[in-house]
């Protein structure tokens, strides 16, 4: 599906700059945002919270096979990154060697063009990670 | 609750089937089984459908409606059931809950997916609809991806390798070169798999389940009512399913998928019985660590050594539990919404003794397993012979 204008509208502030949110009853860290805390659910309170965007890979693949949109891209690496403050989030890791790559390598959030809607069309940025030197 | 039986059952042949449409495999299965069961179209008072992408893969909605009218079964009502990889097997639970509730009486359950009139990529994003949009495809995120992020945990976790999971896939083409509606009736070997071209690291095209067309159906009634019907009713002891987060970064653990857990145990507690009761059973193999995964929480091995049984030859055909006697999705193929209908129709015909060259001896007690996406779905059914 290519996201709409809209929807991209609506995720600008989240995409560009990490903004997730927490339940301050439970103190746990939400991203992507929650508007309920499955844990605490009525009873919970969510409050914004922006992410320092460094953490860690938990997991990633080199992909090889590519989705629509993502045709030129490949070889890439998709990876699940454990932010400092907890959340895992599903990302990019670029400007590397995908050998360079391993679980537990420390990266941090670079802002950078996810797609785009053909020759001509809307340009979606987004957060990729880049591993720490 | 009523006890619910199947009566009958049919097929399409799986494969890549560029001669024939998404109404002409879901006619003949459902043609199939309405003739299997031995009853005429005007004892069918409902029928439920599991379809995943008919929208994005052949334009069409409105399925419950299209098949209604063309099976020539108008004005019976007809639903659509959609749970991404799980269509059909929520479908199946659906049809249960009809018939067990008394609310209908004779059921028909499909599963159909036309998946070959677009491009690969074009199948991969289809697909993709059944993760995160918004959260893990919109960032490059594809299947194969996703669950070789659990494959990756799974080999750090219990040192399981790309040798042991090959295993899974060389014994399902085993299986389906002995079912004549697979898509697949070649043996593989694990070089086979391990030189495969590599689709998401550590995984390889052998260790995907295929792009397939085909469709199957099960008809459903009363337990007490099958009996003037067939000398070979199975009944349908358990049926549960479990939802778990939708976007795989959300889970605890990437090592197993916590909605089988839970489905399994409410399975179980409800057909009073426990995993080593069961002799055969179809578990969701759309990766080669997804079978892994599935045989370790349905409660078959232990966790971290799923790996290491199917290596051993400990689900292959007549072992210690017969697991996708029909190829699984990886060798009888994955027509994505008939998937959960297909592995009700296989388990029907283990349960009855019509299995053929792949029939699992002393089958008496089955289970199905139809997992939507990368496990935010989990739908679990347990089936006995009369």
């Amino acid at each position: 599906m290519r996201p709409g204008l809209a929807l991209t509208w609506r995720r600008i502030p989240e995409r560009y700059t990490l903004k997730g949110n927490k339940c301050t009853n439970c103190s746990t860290n939400y991203f992507p945002p929650r508007k309920i805390c499955p844990k605490c659910r009525r009873h919970g309170k969510i409050e914004t919270l922006y992410y320092n965007g460094k953490g860690k890979v938990y997991a990633y693949s080199e992909i090889t096979a590519p989705p629509v949109g993502f045709e030129l891209e490949i070889p890439y690496v998709l990876a699940l990154v454990e932010l400092e403050e907890g959340p895992k989030l599903t990302a990019q890791i670029v400007d590397c060697k995908p050998a360079d790559v391993k679980i537990g390598s420390r990266v941090h959030v670079v802002f950078r063009k996810i797609q785009q809607d053909g020759e001509e069309g809307l340009i979606h940025y987004g957060y990729k990670f880049k591993l720490v030197k | 609750m009523r006890r619910v039986a199947i009566v009958g059952a049919g097929m399409s042949r799986f494969g890549e089937d560029w001669n024939r449409g998404f109404r002409d495999m879901i006619i003949d299965a459902g043609t199939s089984a309405i003739t299997d069961a031995n009853i005429s179209g005007d004892k069918i008072d409902g029928m439920f459908i599991g379809t995943m992408a008919a929208g994005r893969l052949i334009g069409q909605e409105h399925i419950g409606a299209l098949i209604a009218d063309f099976m020539g079964l108008n004005p019976v009502p007809s639903t659509r059931v959609e749970a991404a990889c799980a269509s059909g097997g929520v479908a199946l639970r659906q049809g249960f809950m009809a018939v067990a509730s008394g609310m209908h009486d004779t059921v028909v359950v499909g599963g159909v997916e036309k998946m070959t009139e677009v491009s690969t990529s074009e199948v991969a994003t289809a697909l993709g609809g059944a993760g995160d949009q918004e959260w893990e495809l919109f960032m490059g995120a594809t299947f194969p991806a996703l669950y070789a992020f659990m494959a990756q945990r799974h080999m750090l976790d219990y040192g399981t390798t790309e040798e042991m999971m090959a295993h899974v896939a060389v014994k399902n083409h085993k299986n389906a070169s002995k079912n004549k509606y697979a898509q697949y009736q070649n043996e593989i070997t694990v070089d086979h798999v391990l030189k495969s071209k590599t689709i998401a690291s550590p995984l390889k095209v052998f260790d995907c389940s295929p792009i397939t067309d085909g469709a199957a159906a099960v008809v459903l009634m009363p337990y007490e009512k099958a009996l003037s019907f067939t000398k070979k009713p199975v009944e349908i002891i358990a049926s549960a399913q479990a939802s778990d987060t939708i976007a795989l970064h959300d889970r605890e653990s990437l090592t197993k998928l916590k909605a089988t857990e839970i489905a399994a145990q409410s399975a179980f507690k409800q057909a009073k019985l426990a995993p080593r009761d069961i002799q055969v059973a179809e578990v969701h193999d759309c990766f080669t660590i997804a079978e892994i995964l599935a045989i370790e929480d349905l409660g078959f091995f232990k966790k971290g050594e799923g790996g290491k049984a199917t290596m051993e030859g400990l689900t292959a055909l007549n072992s210690q539990i017969s697991i996708n006697t029909s190829g699984g999705l990886k060798g009888c193929g994955h027509p994505v919404g008939a998937t959960g209908v297909k592995q009700a129709v296989e388990i029907t015909w283990q349960l009855r003794g019509q299995g053929g060259e792949r029939q699992a001896k002393n089958a008496n007690i089955g289970l199905t397993h139809n997992v939507g996406g990368s496990g935010a779905t989990c739908v679990v059914h347990i089936m006995k012979k009369e």
